[in-house]
């Protein structure tokens, strides 16, 4: 089994909240978390709903070895209908409150409804009940779980909840979990706002005790567990340096999109890299980094913590920001660094803290930054109209930018719509870094053909954890491909997006991936849940949620016109570094790309693909 | 040769995979909520602790136990619960200065660490050695050796 079998409905309209068994059919077909919630969305929200209403459902799903000693076993997903790119969103999370959802006996929470005031639902084992939040609205993330635990009197209690920007539909506003780990992307904590949903506060005591082979699952995590420590990513760069490690890396290979993707390479890099993080400052003598940390039951360790620079300007005064914190992982350092031209370090953690504290996604928010900089550039908005001086590589722009965007005031309001609504205000929509409408994170499709095509075809737009061939592109795992070679690449992008969708629907973290192909986490599954998981069948189940998520799409809407990448990817080449003077060849790749998946040319699956798969 | 359970916080990453083994080992279950050792995350320095019963020779849970439902198991060095011996009364609870011997309202007994009877999965589950289970004369080995290593290992002026 390893499934809890139960899962909770709550109708945050009429208030009610009741225990489901879960759909097993469904549970051997879609896995769990990524794979089976998205069944359940797909299967009950039309995907028309506008994602901001009553009609649109959230759900929280963990996967069959969340909450076991597996190791990463401790993620949970967030799936709705995205406010920010209308495509079905699916954010992941690691932290330690998925597993303790597990521990009290459900696999999944739905959310339907709207609530007429806020509240949150408190969860302690078999017991779920609604309860009110109203003084807790407005408050930020930090000060909710606090508040949480000691109205519990509950130290071990585990939150996940939204703050200020999610209660004001930043359309990038995340859901964050144990203080500083979050469902960042695509806007599901505006969707939860929408709701006036504020937080989900839960203890297990129960556990996971229904292995299907202890004994066995025991051995092979086991075995899994020392892969991990004897690979040099895995077991050495990721706890060392965390994500951090590719800052440099990937500015050497040419793919770091620098100033709203105008450059590919960043001459500040070395500031806001992995190696600037353990270097002591000069200002006080300290490092950056004060430790790493694991998320639960994870032996990789990738997590930074952080102390900022208490004399750094923007915690001047401000001594709740003076303690260890969550540090930067290199999404986040390239969005609020090299896509603005900012090399401050302490700026970047500054705005990274703003954007736990309050909820929301600091690779969309750093994005949209750099927009509104290349827009004050070029004259389109004048300092009157955003309030402050927007100066690429402004620091001081960045720090304020991140207060007003948590605030949701002056023009805070306009950054919390991202990109693409906010460049095509002001009359340049080509400005926006995004793909359906979600803005790029820290590589460049001009430079790395394969990140491109993901980026284009990724079901819940730009992304890189939906296929990341920058594995193989860049770091050589599991073999390694050109950047520039766009031959080979969709199926490469289509094997990378269908094993990830898998990972993703076990409730484990995709950075195993670095170590373990779908033939380890095969023998996993089978100890945990069932025989039938083999590596082909994973393959398949990867492949059938990967085209059961298009299929919600295109009936959202989208076409093939929408697995594009701006017009900056395409036709303005890049300057510098090993990749110079290339563009992407998306247009060479996209149809081998349905080809390879089964579609017809207008990118939908064919009768026979879709019978194939079961759908 | 007797052993103890050694702690590095300094190696602690809060994965919790002692808990996890820790409850496996006692309960058949992956579930922290039962687990003998801790780990507490102090969020404001970033430091990962874990704890749990040290075995003290002297134990005051021992001692201050009514029906002598503690006793020493002699081969490991552990004080162990009897538990058709014990009534639930926690007052070893409130005796330990450490508070690593805590009630179980499931089963109305009380639990601590009992080594697993020398083989202790929390030692053997955890990824940065952070917990081990060494020679209970020897717990400095590893500082000395640090140290020694410092004063003495390098190379000489000459």
């Amino acid at each position: 089994m390893s499934w809890a079998g139960k899962i909770l409905r709550v109708n945050l309209t009429s208030g009610t909240v009741k225990s489901e068994p879960l759909n097993m059919q469904w549970a051997r077909e879609y896995i769990g978390s990524r794979g089976l919630g998205s069944k359940y969305l797909v299967d009950e929200v039309d995907p028309k709903v506008d994602p901001l209403s009553a009609d649109n459902k959230i759900i929280w799903a963990t996967g069959p070895l969340t909450g076991t000693m597996a190791s990463t076993g401790g993620r949970y997903t967030v799936i709705t209908k995205s406010p920010l790119t209308g495509a079905i969103a699916c954010s992941n999370s690691g932290g330690y409150w998925g597993a303790e959802l597990k521990m009290a006996g459900w696999d999944m929470i739905i959310f339907e409804g709207k609530s007429p005031t806020p509240v949150y639902l408190s969860i302690v084992d078999g017991d779920a009940e609604l309860k009110d939040a109203s003084d807790l609205w407005g408050q930020s993330v930090w000060k909710t779980e606090g508040e949480l635990k000691s109205r519990h009197q509950d130290p071990l209690l585990r939150v996940c909840s939204i703050g200020k920007a999610g209660e004001n539909q930043v359309l990038y506003a995340a859901v964050v979990n144990d203080l500083h780990r979050a469902a960042g992307r695509s806007g599901v904590g505006a969707v939860m706002g929408s709701k006036n949903l504020k937080a989900i506060a839960v203890r297990g005591t129960i556990g996971v005790g229904n292995i299907r082979d202890p004994k066995g699952f025991m051995q092979v995590t086991a075995e899994k567990k020392k892969i991990l420590a004897e690979n040099g990513v895995t077991g050495q760069g990721l706890p060392a340096y965390g994500t951090q490690v590719l800052m440099n890396v990937i500015n050497e290979v040419g793919g770091l999109p620098t100033r709203n993707h105008r450059d590919v390479q960043f001459e500040g890099a070395k500031d806001i890299s992995a190696e600037a993080m353990v270097t002591p400052r000069e200002s006080d003598g300290k490092k950056h980094l004060v430790t790493n940390q694991a998320c639960f039951g994870c032996t990789i360790a990738c997590g930074r913590i952080s102390k900022i620079d208490e004399g750094h300007f923007s915690v001047k005064n401000k001594p709740e920001y003076w303690g260890a914190n969550g540090g930067l992982e290199y999404e986040a350092a390239w969005a609020l660094g090299a896509a603005n031209g900012v090399n401050d370090l302490e700026a970047l953690q500054y705005a990274n803290l703003i954007c736990n504290e309050e909820g929301f996604d600091p690779i969309s928010f750093g994005a949209t930054i750099g927009a509104v900089m290349e827009l004050y550039e070029i004259g389109a908005l004048t300092k009157e109209q955003i309030g402050i001086d927007a100066k690429f590589g402004s620091a001081e722009a960045l720090c304020q930018f991140a207060d007003m965007t948590a605030s949701g005031e002056g023009f805070g309001k306009e950054i919390g719509q991202g990109s693409k609504r906010l460049t095509a205000k002001y009359g340049h929509p080509d400005l926006s870094m995004s793909v359906k409408g979600q803005e790029f994170p820290a590589y460049d499709g001009r430079v790395i053909q394969g990140i491109g095509l993901a980026y284009a075809t990724s079901n819940r737009g730009a992304c890189h954890l939906r296929g990341y061939t920058i594995a193989s592109e860049v770091l050589g795992i599991p073999v390694k491909t050109e950047p520039a070679d766009s031959e080979g690449k969709p199926e490469l992008v289509k094997a990378f997006q269908d094993a990830t969708a898998s990972f993703d629907s076990s409730g484990l973290c995709v950075f195993t991936t670095f170590a373990w192909g779908l033939a380890d986490l095969a023998p996993q599954l089978q100890a945990a849940c069932d025989e039938s998981y083999t590596t082909e069948e994973l393959e398949k189940i990867g492949e059938r949620i990967w085209n059961m998520e298009r299929e919600f799409n295109n009936a959202a809407g989208f076409t093939a016109k929408d697995d594009n990448l701006p017009k900056r990817l395409l036709t303005e080449a890049a300057k510098t570094g090993p990749g110079k003077g290339s563009v992407s060849k998306l247009a060479e790749m996209l149809p081998k790309y349905y080809d390879v998946r089964g579609w017809d040319p207008e990118g939908r699956p064919t009768a026979d693909t879709k019978k194939r798969l079961g759908l | 040769m007797q052993k103890v359970l050694h702690i590095n916080p300094d190696k602690c990453t809060g994965c919790l995979q002692c808990e996890m083994a820790c409850s496996y080992e006692n309960y058949g279950v992956f579930a922290p909520a039962k687990s003998r050792i801790k780990v507490f995350d102090f969020h404001e320095t970033g430091k990962k602790v874990p704890s749990t019963c040290t075995q003290c020779d002297e134990a005051w849970c021992l001692h201050a136990c009514p029906v002598e439902a503690i006793t020493k198991n002699k081969v490991t060095g552990a004080m162990e619960v009897n538990e058709s011996t014990c009534v639930g009364c926690k007052v070893c609870t409130i005796a330990c200065p450490f508070g690593t011997i805590n009630y179980v309202q499931e089963t109305g007994k009380v639990q601590k660490c009992d080594l697993c009877g020398g083989d202790p999965a929390c030692a053997s589950a955890c990824p940065t050695g952070a917990i081990t289970y060494v020679d209970a004369n020897w717990t400095g080995l590893d500082k000395m050796k640090q140290w020694a290593d410092k004063l003495g290992n390098q190379p000489s002026a000459t």
